[in-house]
């Protein structure tokens, strides 16, 4: 029958897509977990620290790259700064995390200890609220939502399209990371934040903060595909994929792509945001080095691998390239940029939709 | 773009920026269904002269259409047709003159997207639809409803709406089609379609460029009936090449050449024209 | 033996010391080093050739006192001998010898030497070498008791700016530093002269350094501009194309130590056309393998060059190892051409510019004369006509990525004259380059000079004033906003196709 753009959401998700979900749900809630902490370590199915890291350092990643992948895979926009959203977010909870610090650190002040070390006697105004759990993650998601807001906002409007816009975002993060390599600035310099001690007064290190940590990325890799999911089948996201298709024809048609675009990049550094909040606590540190236009031009080939234009592609993706780093970078190490230029060619030129396109063709093909 | 006129726009984009981001209203603002027809001219341009590195496509060109009018503009290839709809809807700035829409609306300072609000609605030559969507989906996305950004979150397709979009299917033909990606439907169908998609936006004005060509005879001959049925309500201006479908429509002509006007009238007096003949015979 | 070559040198010492007071010779082998120093001073005050010979023979350790005892040393007497012995030499018959004893003695002049300052500002004749003997006893003069003469040397050091003068001069501003009320007002007027002297000569120097810097981002944003205007594919592999040109550079001047050591001067001269044509190389393969099947995809393309860009650099370190490879500049590259003090432009640079113009005036007379040249300014403009007009435009992307490529190979070879050579040197210069290309227009050879030398400028300005990470978020800044000021200027020609 005749599907109007605005069918009601729950309609459009198919049951198959609702039951992943809740296996999903079920394994990162209760399974995992439970090997975790009540299985003992000398028992094979003991899930150990480092596979519960990493699984919750990628899954931050995964939110990452469906973020990037609504951005391109559906508006069109090659964003070649998201790794600079990803990274204001870690600095932004990470500030709370080194006040939470306290007097704990080498030098036993109030101050972070390299403030201590470039003898600064007070806190700087923007540090201002940063002992505070909520403010951290308001912090989190405004700032890169207003950066993104505020940049989006005068090269939408000046109509910087394609690869002009792609080499801008990619300068707009290697100035960001220019700034935060220098002590004046305010954020450690060089050595970024790091020997985070405790969350709201518990410890960071402990098995069950690890397990809460986990379970929240997986809870906001949930949350973030079924919002993502709602905004590809509103009407919002059918006008997107017809700027992408058409600007022109749709902006006869009477809608101003400015706010459509500006929308989705803003709500997409948002999403970035919150999940370098989550990547912080997890991973132990941030430096300027998450800035770099090496991150996140990687977090596009993410969202390439598992294929553009669908929700679950990115997310394979991410996990797809980020175990073969894990692998690469433990046993052959100097292979690794070898993989990874080779994957970004291979990708473009023989997979140009992904591993989700493969499956869509090998499910075409049997049914045929 | 000379410097008076990008001070110009960039006048107008900051002011119109700040209605989209508040809502307050500075002047004549684009709201469909008010606009300002008292003397009885839907459109009008004045002394209208754009030029590309020196070649210039508009030449001091002055017209008038009427509202309820249909007005079909003939002429040979560069002879502006195709430009003079492009500052009609926004894509070109005029280097020079005066383009407004009813009595009030300054056409040179809106944006494309705030000119198809205002009530102004484009055929392009090339059909420019979207191939990816179904048919009913493209009609959806044209019809006319608050297209900003935040409504488009949480919009409704509503029976009314519905009933709009069915029935105007049935007018283009394509009810039988409604969820055929539009990629595949045929050269004349997208002209029917693309026709459809600007029926729904409920215009004020239709600007037509070329709207029959590639259709067959019959097709065409229905296009006119088409035409002819939406005057009175609407004004519709189409440019032709195809003479018999302009004599079909059998309103006002008006022939353009190296971008100002050279004729005007009914068909009969501007075939009998010896400068029209000249321009379409004497080379 | 030891007893004839004793002897020896007691005559020789003796007769050295012929024409010197003895009583003064047997004073440099007193208890005391100021007794020591006096000696040395009174004796160079003489400004006798017998005295400078003296001194040199105590200098050098041979020289005994006429009772045969020894002289000791130290080091703040072998300072107060060196500033003497270069007192004398300033009355050496050989221009050059004078020159250099001059520019010696343009530091740490003191009150003594002025007699001697002003007995040879008095013979010499040398106009270059008087200016800077002038400075000298100015310098020295600044010390003296009398006002007079310290007046007079503030006065005349405010024709001689240099950084030293500035802090000779500061203290005499201040009331703990200089009693007299005129010669500290002098002393004002003098500091504010040199002080803006130098500023001067600062701001010539960065605009120097900025036109070096520009003529790099040159080399680099030419090829950049060739390959974006005819194939519209952003090459992120472009900078690394740079680091081939200078590792190739490198392995130039590896050849040349190990096999013709006698021109090894020459090896930047044998890597230019090494770098290009490796380059060139490397850019045709990859335009061969990868770009060619990306056409019309343009952000897929930023990301495939992106990945070749990964799979360079690695190589590069797997070949030459991470760490920066050494590169020496040529005797004809070193040193520089002093134009005014505080203001050395250093040769490598000067080289630099001038090749970077030499390339530009080549690709203009490759692009404007030839007919390979306006077969890319063809497919440049319109690809597809110039396709139905018959040029071969796989062929035109070919080659024009290779001259790409091949001039990136060029700024190479001049980047390896002024900055380290390491595997990632060429990611530094991808976004300054498209920058250049932004601002100066698609496939616009004068655009693209404009912006290069303009950014540069801009650049080494602002890092002068605000320091390197600031200019360069400025730089940004400031394109992002002339983009919004000019977009119709550089994305898009103006017509009826645009973006239909």
């Amino acid at each position: 029958m005749r599907t109007p753009l605005t069918i009601r959401f729950l309609q459009a998700t198919p049951k198959s897509g609702w039951v992943t979900l809740a296996a999903f749900a079920v394994l990162t809630f209760i399974i995992l977990p439970l090997l975790h902490l009540a299985v003992p370590s000398e028992s094979p199915f003991h899930v150990s620290t480092y596979v519960i890291t990493l699984a919750g350092k990628i899954m931050c990643y995964a939110i990452v790259a469906v973020a990037m992948d609504l951005i391109w895979g559906y508006a069109g926009i090659l964003s070649l700064g998201h790794g600079l959203f990803f990274a204001l977010g870690g600095y932004a909870f990470g500030m709370y995390l080194m006040r939470q610090i306290g007097r704990d650190g080498s030098y036993q002040s109030d101050l972070p200890d390299f403030m201590v070390f470039l003898d600064w006697k007070e806190l700087p105004w923007y540090w201002a609220g940063s002992d505070s759990f909520l403010w951290a993650l308001l912090l989190a998601i405004a700032l890169p939502g207003l950066v993104a807001f505020v940049f989006g906002f005068f090269a939408f409007r000046s109509r910087i399209k394609g690869v002009y816009f792609s080499i801008i975002t990619q300068a707009l993060t290697f100035a960001a990371m220019l700034l935060f390599f220098r002590n004046e600035t305010g954020f450690g310099g060089n050595n970024g934040f790091t020997d985070f001690k405790r969350i709201l007064g518990y410890s960071i290190t402990s098995p069950e903060m690890r397990v809460i940590l986990f379970a929240l990325s997986a809870a906001l890799l949930m949350a973030t595909l079924l919002l993502g999911r709602y905004l590809v089948v509103s009407k919002f996201g059918r006008v997107l994929a017809a700027i992408r298709d058409a600007e022109s024809r749709t902006m006869f048609l009477g809608y101003n792509p400015l706010w459509y675009k500006l929308g989705i990049w803003t709500f997409s550094a948002m999403l970035c945001g919150l999940a370098g909040a989550l990547y912080v606590p997890q991973v132990g540190i941030i430096n300027p080095g998450e800035m770099s236009p090496a991150n996140s031009i990687e977090i596009a080939i993410w969202a390439a691998v598992g294929g553009r234009g669908t929700l679950i592609g990115p997310v394979i993706g991410a996990a797809i390239v980020n175990l073969s780093k894990s692998f690469f970078t433990q046993t052959f190490p100097d292979y690794w940029l070898f993989f990874l230029g080779a994957l970004f060619v291979a990708v473009t030129l023989w997979l140009p939709e992904g591993v989700a396109g493969l499956w869509k063709r090998w499910q075409a093909r049997r049914a045929a | 773009m000379n410097a008076a006129t990008s001070f110009a726009t960039a006048v107008a984009e900051n002011r119109h920026d700040q209605e989209w981001l508040g809502g307050i209203s500075t002047g004549h603002l684009a709201k469909p269904g008010e606009v300002d027809i008292s003397h009885k001219v839907i459109l009008y341009l004045e002394g209208i002269s754009v030029s590309f590195d020196g070649f210039k496509a508009l030449n001091n060109l002055n017209l008038a259409i009427d509202a309820g009018e249909l007005r079909c503009i003939i002429g040979p290839n560069g002879a502006g047709k195709t430009t003079m709809m492009d500052v009609i809807t926004g894509k070109t700035r005029p280097d020079e003159g005066r383009c407004f829409f009813g009595q009030t609306i300054d056409l040179t300072q809106l944006r494309e997207a705030e000119i198809a609000h205002a009530g102004i609605g484009r055929k392009f030559q090339k059909p420019t639809i979207f191939e990816n969507l179904s048919v009913f989906e493209n009609l959806e996305l044209a019809l006319k409803t608050d297209k900003r950004a935040r409504f488009s979150l949480f919009a409704w397709l509503s029976d009314d709406q519905r009933d709009k979009i069915v029935d105007t299917l049935k007018l283009i033909r394509l009810d039988h089609e409604a969820d055929r990606p539009a990629g595949l439907l045929s050269h004349g169908q997208k002209q029917w379609l693309e026709i459809g998609m600007l029926l729904v936006q409920d215009p004020k004005l239709l600007l037509l460029d070329e709207p029959v060509a590639g259709m067959t005879d019959d097709e065409t001959a229905r296009t006119g009936e088409l035409f002819k049925s939406l005057t009175g309500k609407h004004s519709l201006v189409v440019v032709e090449h195809d003479m018999a479908f302009i004599e079909q429509l059998g309103g006002k002509v008006t022939v353009l050449h190296e971008g100002s006007v050279l004729a005007e009238g009914d068909l009969a007096t501007v075939q009998a024209d010896e400068r029209v003949i000249e321009v379409y015979l004497g080379r | 033996m030891r007893l004839l070559l004793l002897t020896l040198f007691c005559w020789l010492s003796f007769s050295a010391s012929a024409a010197v007071d003895p009583a003064l010779v047997q004073q440099l082998a007193a208890e005391e080093s100021d007794d020591k120093i006096a000696a040395i001073q009174a004796i160079a005050a003489t400004a006798d050739p017998e005295a400078a010979k003296l001194l040199q023979s105590l200098a050098d350790g041979t020289l005994t006192a006429p009772d045969g005892s020894e002289i000791m040393l130290n080091n703040r007497i072998r300072g107060e001998l060196a500033n003497a012995l270069a007192g004398l030499r300033l009355f050496d018959a050989d221009r050059a010898v004078r020159l250099a004893a001059a520019r010696e003695l343009q530091t740490n002049v003191g009150i003594e030497l002025a007699p001697l300052l002003a007995k040879a500002l008095d013979k010499e004749t040398d106009v270059q070498i008087k200016a800077l003997l002038a400075t000298a006893h100015a310098q020295a003069n600044l010390a003296s008791p009398d006002i007079a003469a310290r007046l007079a040397a503030v006065k005349s050091l405010a024709d001689a700016p240099s950084p030293n003068t500035r802090n000779l001069l500061l203290p005499l501003t201040k009331v703990d530093g200089e009693p007299d009320a005129g010669v500290r007002a002098a002393a004002k007027a003098s500091l504010t002269a040199v002080e803006r002297r130098l500023a001067i000569g600062e701001t010539l120097g960065s605009v120097f350094t900025g036109l070096s810097l520009g003529s790099i981002l040159l080399l680099a944003a030419l090829g950049l501009a060739i390959t974006y205007g005819v194939m519209g594919v952003i090459n992120m592999a472009h900078g690394e194309l740079l680091m081939i040109g200078a590792y190739a550079t490198y392995a130039v001047q590896g050849l040349f130590r190990n096999y013709l050591p006698a021109y090894v001067d020459a090896y930047v001269v044998a890597a230019i056309p090494v770098a290009f044509f490796a380059a060139a190389a490397v850019g045709i393969l990859l335009e061969r393998t990868v770009i060619r099947h990306l056409y019309g995809r343009p952000l897929e393309t930023l990301l495939a060059t992106w990945g070749l860009s990964l799979i360079l650099i690695q190589a590069a370190r797997v070949l030459f190892g991470a760490q920066n490879v050494e590169l020496a500049n040529p005797e004809w590259m070193s040193g520089g051409v002093t134009l005014m003090a505080g203001l050395v432009l250093p040769w490598n640079r000067i080289v630099i510019i001038g090749f970077s113009l030499l390339v530009l005036l080549l690709v203009w007379l490759l692009m404007n004369r030839t007919r390979l040249g306006m077969f890319v300014r063809a497919v440049t403009q319109n690809r597809p006509m110039a396709g139905c007009v018959g040029v071969h435009t796989a062929k035109i992307d070919t080659l024009a990525f290779g001259l790409g490529a091949g001039i990136a190979g060029l700024g190479g070879v001049a980047l390896s004259q002024i900055a380290n050579v390491g595997p990632d040197m060429g990611q530094g210069y991808i976004v300054d380059s498209f920058m250049v290309v932004v601002l100066g227009g698609v496939g616009q050879l004068a655009g693209a000079v404009w912006a290069a030398l303009g950014l540069g400028i801009f650049t080494k300005f602002l890092e002068g004033w605000a320091g390197a990470v600031i200019a360069k978020i400025v730089v940004l800044v400031f394109i992002i906003v002339f983009i919004q000021k000019r977009p119709q200027g550089l994305f898009a020609l103006k017509g009826r196709f645009v973006e239909s």
